[in-house]
């Protein structure tokens, strides 16, 4: 076997071209996806179609008004919003792919704001229209709105708050309301307390008066400690939580270190399974596998060489990918025994699996072709996120994940870049039983090769 | 087989060398070698010929031990079996020398480099040793690969078409080279679809179609066994097959 893993480094050194595009297409790639995941997506386009008349998207709580145009506009902030003139062609964008989503807000949205708030009865509704041919762009575009929504939301419950608790201070401390245009000017509770303190205290001791202004000052008593106990409470509840955002330039994150991993991963995979396959279809296209297998080498060293040889130099390329990835991003370099393994026993598996394709695409070019079919699509299962995709859909992905290396691999060689959970053991294990399983195949495979 | 001076020469066969019985192989259905039985002795040259199908080189992978045969036995004696596949089974992106250093140490030969610069030196290749295999003529490509064959000195040397795609000149050359190793005493079996190769270069003929030995001989017992003109052995191959069928 030595002889030929010397033979087969022999050649790729003459192949310089086969070489260079082996390492630097996955790196490509590679770092393309790491990019692509590691960086922020941009804002969705969003049609945008506001039925409320100009100067109608105010409502009016006691003394105070609230413009809610204003917060439904806020809906825009977060999405790259194309503004049309009805709902049918916020919905015609959304069917012809134009735009992601559309929000409508309807013309009696003000009105049913007012009725919830003053009367506890009302349904104030923004219409939602998402586009669901692209299932992961549509989690990404309702994620988005649904925050926003969320946030004006709150934002209009903390005015609503506001305007209560400017009225209520206003029923304790007295003040001025605008009335049919007029100024009307308010007493207050406490105003009213000392008024009639001042009267009790001016009437005889015999005066009948006293008992009853003496129950209506109690009741003024109750009444200003219940509403300035409860005026604070309602400012509060505004404002439940604050947070006290701090800038600082850190360490990278998980995530980052997770894209990396794919990153290193997909080079893993497609430098594997291209030489792999490549090399053992090569002893067939030049005539040579007959003459080896009759009696110089068995089938199963072959390929056990050629799984060595894919495995060994992709290791090797992927460790000094992983290397330089650690200058940008946080890996833990303490870990480094474990990033071996994990590379090293993906490769194996990756490397089976490239000789399973050789075996039956039994030409070099064929063989790459294969090789890059399956590859794409591997990868793909594998990082198609748990919740963009239907049960069943779920199921049947992770089923196919589970037969193929990406997925272990990427668990492994994630968990040995930062020792996040779960652990490196079970995708070890996975991995050498995937690569004992797609050697057979590779070796059943071979009861064909030699025939023409 | 000719001599250098292009004499015709037979030398006389001496010991069982290589023993086929009743070898049969099938593919599905089809089958492709029936019943085949035949014996060579060392120094001779046994020249396969038949119609495209017969099994010629069914029955070459069969003696090379490239292919199991179905029913039936193989019997070889002293020495190894040499073995030189039709297309050239040659790394292109190694040199000549690299290609035989390679298989020298596969078949773990005592001293692979003394094989590989006698194997050179054998096959006139030497000033050429260190060129990509690649970049080689088709006619030097198979003698690398013919060189492949002999590494270990085997006593029985196979060779599929081993004169197909080379022009007149290098065919001479390539016959002249397997004459000599026959003369020193190694069976040689090839097939052929030039006639006049089996009539000039071969002392034993073996007649496929098929799948069926139709016959086994000299050139000249096929011409008498069909009473045609003793001058034409094409037309008495010709007609040999109609008179059997085929």
């Amino acid at each position: 076997m030595r002889w030929l893993l010397v033979k087969d480094l022999q050649i790729l050194k003459r192949s310089p071209l086969l070489v260079g595009l082996l390492i630097v297409y996955p790196i490509a790639i590679a770092l393309m996806i790491g990019f692509a995941l590691s960086s922020p997506p941009g804002k969705p386009k969003v049609a945008f179609y506001d039925e409320v008349a100009p100067g109608q998207g105010t409502i009016r709580l006691g003394s105070q008004k609230i413009n809610v145009a204003g917060y439904a506009s806020d809906l825009l902030s977060s999405v790259d919003p194309i503004k049309v003139d009805s709902e049918a062609q916020a919905i015609a964008k959304v069917r012809d792919g134009a735009a992601l989503a559309a929000v409508v807000i309807p013309s009696d949205l003000p009105q049913e704001i007012q009725s919830l708030i003053t009367q506890g009865v009302g349904d104030p509704t923004v219409k939602l229209y998402l586009n669901t041919k692209d299932p992961i762009e549509k989690q990404f575009v309702d994620q988005a709105i649904s925050s926003r929504l969320n946030q004006v939301e709150q934002d209009v419950s903390k005015q609503v708050l506001h305007v209560a608790v400017s009225d209520l201070q206003e029923v304790l401390d007295g003040g001025s309301v605008q009335i049919l245009g007029q100024d009307v000017r308010l007493l207050g509770l406490r105003n009213a307390r000392t008024i009639i303190q001042g009267t009790i205290a001016s009437l005889p001791r015999s005066s009948p008066l006293r008992v009853a202004l003496s129950q209506v000052n109690a009741f003024a008593d109750l009444a200003i400690q219940g509403l300035g106990f409860a005026s604070p409470v309602l400012g509060s509840i505004g404002t439940p939580l604050t947070v006290d955002e701090t800038q600082l330039a850190g360490r990278t994150t998980p995530s980052d270190a997770y894209a990396a991993a794919i990153a290193v991963i997909v080079s893993l995979m497609f430098v594997t399974v291209l030489l792999a396959a490549g090399m053992l279809a090569l002893e067939r296209s030049e005539n040579a596998y007959p003459r080896l297998v009759r009696g110089l080498v068995t089938p199963g060293r072959l390929l056990t060489e050629k799984i060595a040889l894919a495995a060994g130099c992709a290791t090797l390329v992927t460790l000094v990918m992983a290397a330089f990835v650690s200058l940008f991003v946080h890996l833990d370099w303490s870990r480094f025994e474990l990033w071996v393994a994990a590379l090293a026993l993906g490769g194996l598996a990756f490397g089976a699996l490239g000789v399973a394709i050789g075996g039956l695409a039994r030409e070099v070019s064929a063989a790459s072709l294969l090789a890059f079919l399956v590859s794409l699509p591997v990868a793909f299962v594998a990082l198609v996120p748990a919740d963009a995709v239907s049960g069943a859909v779920k199921t049947a992905l992770d089923v196919v994940a589970f037969l193929f290396p990406f997925k272990a691999a990427l668990e492994a060689v994630s968990n040995a870049f930062t020792g996040t959970s779960p652990g490196a053991g079970l995708p070890l294990v996975h991995l050498a039983v995937l690569a004992v399983v797609f050697g057979g195949l590779a070796r059943v495979a071979l009861l064909r090769f030699a025939a023409r | 087989m000719p001599s250098a001076a292009g004499e015709t020469i037979h030398p006389a066969p001496s010991a069982t060398t290589l023993a086929a019985r009743l070898l049969t192989k099938r593919f599905g259905a089809r089958a492709a070698l029936r019943e085949v039985s035949f014996e060579l002795r060392s120094g001779e040259a046994a020249g396969i010929i038949g119609p495209n199908g017969a099994g010629k080189t069914t029955l070459l992978s069969i003696l090379a031990g490239v292919l199991a045969p179905d029913e039936g036995e193989l019997t070889q004696t002293g020495g190894s079996v040499g073995w030189v596949p039709q297309q050239p089974a040659l790394y292109s992106k190694l040199s000549a020398a690299e290609n035989l250093r390679l298989f020298a140490r596969l078949e773990k030969l005592a001293d692979p480099e003394a094989a590989v610069a006698r194997m050179l030196e054998q096959t006139a290749l030497a000033d050429r040793a260190d060129e990509e295999v690649g970049r080689l003529s088709g006619g030097n490509r198979q003698r690398v690969n013919i060189a492949i064959g002999l590494l270990s000195e085997p006593s029985v040397l196979l060779l599929d078409e081993p004169s197909a795609s080379l022009d007149p000149r290098q065919r001479e050359r390539l016959w002249e080279f397997i004459s000599a190793l026959a003369q020193r005493g190694t069976t040689v079996v090839f097939s052929t679809h030039n006639v006049a190769e089996v009539e000039r270069y071969a002392n034993r003929v073996l007649l496929l179609a098929d799948g069926e030995l139709l016959f086994t001989g000299t050139p000249r017992e096929l011409e008498q066994a069909v009473g045609g003109d003793p001058r034409d052995f094409e037309a008495a191959l010709v007609d040999f097959l109609h008179q059997r069928g085929h």
